[in-house]
């Protein structure tokens, strides 16, 4: 049986090609194609505080929780660039909590100091714990990564280091809700653009080659594992910082700083956004928190309901939302015939 | 003799298990000459190649290079020192333009101090490196996804990878399989001027016709031992080599 088929063809669009030369942007139309996209977001990320009145308390701290997600996804996708698979951010995150939790609790340090402190310290702590196993890939990597956490909690549970069970209470609070959230929103959209900037430079195709084939990147002369050891840390950097930033918010950091749902909420949120461009990661987390917030309704049927919006996505859309719609944005598709092919 | 041998490897061996793969190995060469290496499927080539360059770690023996013991080595160290190497199979960064795969090389601490040079530079010497093995001047190929391109591209962007890291040594594991006639062809003047630049070369190859072109000396593998050693005319003579390879029918013209 002989058929004529038709397959699927993608043009970039016109208006794409000529802004993809900066040198070409020369109108209104052609910069707005170009920065509309992320001058949107950073709109909508500015106004969101100032709303409280209109959204109430209730979805000013959604917000702050969506932003913590999304930084511990951006993380993931930082960590998978480079072939990491990470299946314990819950790891960066309570080490930034309890590295804050120790210097403010024990030190008395202030949050001005002990938060940037526990980002970085929390980040160095994390990769050392990480070096030895960093040359393991793929589901060995990603089975050692998930077991930390739960090693950790034990390990503060039987030796009642760092307050065991009760944890440590009585953080200095920070500032005010409206404050908080507009440093955590500017902390994702810096982590958000300066990552994806960072992969457009020669470095980051370095990084980039080492998940395609690190074989060849050695016999180009780079040492991989000292590359891996750099990407691990920027890797943790904010995801250290969610997790001592949310610690000082709750003023309490305990054992859930460890809590399995840090670990699997950022990497939802890359399935439903879409892995390899920071941007994918910051939209999944923006789209499953609020839902799992409202979904919160349903009760016990959460999980299931959940469960079938995770499967959709999987199944569906496995390049992910922003994958997709970038697409869309950038390209026309159209039908054109293969001549007569044999099926 | 007053200037050492660039290679001077000494009873090279390798278990796996039970199997010697490469079995007590010794050879030297000198810089700026042309090694062939030969033998059947499976008689250990390969894996000389992957100890040398330290892709594997030897059971025992030793490699100097340049007099420098550079034996149990990291890999990207030993790049480091001027020795580089293409991939049988070809190993290409898939999702990344064709031209772009150079740069990793390009950025590599030795091409960065050879060269300099920032991120515009990179691409300029990347596309003028492909041009060198052959690509097309003024083609959409080296925009291309690497991904999309042929088989015999995919060599010659191997090359380009070697010779972008200015080496001393290029270590070719079977340039030519998978090419064409005619693309052979067009890579042996390439590799004479690589060779008259005084860049000392190791290949290991079947194609023992065109190999013989290139090399000075080659030597013949069989079950991992060395069975012959000498120039192309004197190794396809050997008796041993004739039958353990070639087909003692065989004749191959040097």
């Amino acid at each position: 049986m002989t058929k004529t088929g038709y397959r699927k063809e993608r043009i970039d669009r016109g208006i794409k090609v000529r802004t993809d030369d900066i040198f070409a942007i020369g109108s209104f139309k052609e910069i707005s194609y170009v920065a509309m996209p992320r001058f949107l977001v950073i709109l909508l990320l500015i106004i969101f505080p100032l709303l409280s009145s209109v959204t109430g308390i209730y979805w000013q701290n959604v917000m702050l929780i969506t932003c913590t997600i999304a930084l511990l996804a951006i993380s993931w996708d930082m960590l998978a660039s480079v072939g990491l698979l990470s299946l314990g951010q819950a790891m960066f995150f309570g080490a930034g909590a309890y590295v804050t939790g120790y210097l403010n609790h024990n030190l008395g340090l202030s949050p001005l100091l002990s938060i940037p402190l526990a980002t970085v310290l929390g980040a160095l702590l994390c990769t050392l714990l990480l070096f030895p196993i960093m040359r393991l890939r793929g589901i060995y990597f990603g089975l050692i990564t998930f077991a930390i956490p739960l090693l950790m909690t034990r390990i503060i549970e039987a030796t009642k280091i760092l307050g065991g069970t009760e944890g440590l209470s009585g953080l200095t609070p920070l500032p005010g809700l409206t404050l908080e959230l507009y440093i955590i929103i500017a902390v994702t959209l810096i982590c958000v653009f300066g990552f994806r900037r960072m992969f457009d430079t020669d470095y980051g195709l370095v990084l980039k080659a080492i998940r395609n084939n690190d074989r060849a990147v050695i016999a180009g002369g780079i040492d991989i594992q000292w590359y891996k050891t750099q990407a691990v840390f920027v890797a943790a950097l904010p995801a250290t910082f969610a997790g001592a930033f949310l610690t000082h918010h709750y003023q309490i950091v305990g054992m859930p700083a460890f809590a399995l749902e840090y670990s699997i909420l950022p990497l939802t949120a890359v399935i439903i956004g879409g892995a390899r461009s920071f941007s994918g990661a910051m939209l999944g987390a923006f789209i499953l928190v609020p839902i799992s917030e409202l979904l919160r309704a349903f009760s016990t049927l959460r999980i299931v309901v959940y469960c079938l919006v995770l499967l959709v996505f999987a199944i569906g859309l496995p390049e992910g939302i922003f994958n997709f719609v970038q697409r869309k944005y950038h390209q026309i598709e159209r039908l054109v015939p293969m001549g007569e092919v044999k099926k | 003799m007053s200037q050492q041998p660039i290679f001077a490897i000494s009873d090279l061996t390798k278990n796996f298990g039970g199997i010697v793969a490469v079995d007590q190995v010794s050879f030297t060469l000198e810089k700026g000459e042309a090694l062939g290496v030969i033998g059947p499927n499976g008689s250990g080539k390969s894996t000389l190649i992957n100890l040398i360059t330290g892709f594997i770690k030897p059971s025992s023996g030793q490699i100097l290079y340049q007099g420098k013991n550079i034996t149990g080595w990291p890999p990207h160290k030993i790049v480091t020192m001027g020795i580089a190497r293409s991939f049988q199979m070809a190993k290409p960064f898939y999702d990344i333009p064709v031209y772009k795969n150079l740069i990793i090389p390009l950025f590599s601490n030795r091409a960065r101090k050879l060269k300099g040079g920032g991120y515009g530079d990179r691409s300029e010497v990347a596309i003028h490196l492909l041009e060198d093995v052959g690509f097309e001047r003024d083609s959409q190929v080296p925009y291309k996804e690497a991904g999309s391109l042929p088989h015999g591209y995919l060599k010659r962007l191997e090359l380009a990878r070697c010779l972008s890291l200015e080496p001393d040594v290029i270590i070719l594991d079977e340039l030519f399989s998978g090419m064409s006639m005619s693309e052979i062809a067009s890579i042996l003047p390439l590799l004479d001027r690589i060779k008259e630049e005084g860049t000392t070369l190791i290949m290991v190859e079947h194609r023992l016709r065109e190999l013989f072109k290139v090399a000075d000396k080659a030597i013949v593998l069989n079950f991992g031992k060395k069975i012959a050693e000498g120039t192309p005319a004197e190794v396809v003579e050997n008796e041993e080599v004739k039958t353990a390879y070639l087909g003692s029918e065989v004749v191959v013209s040097a």
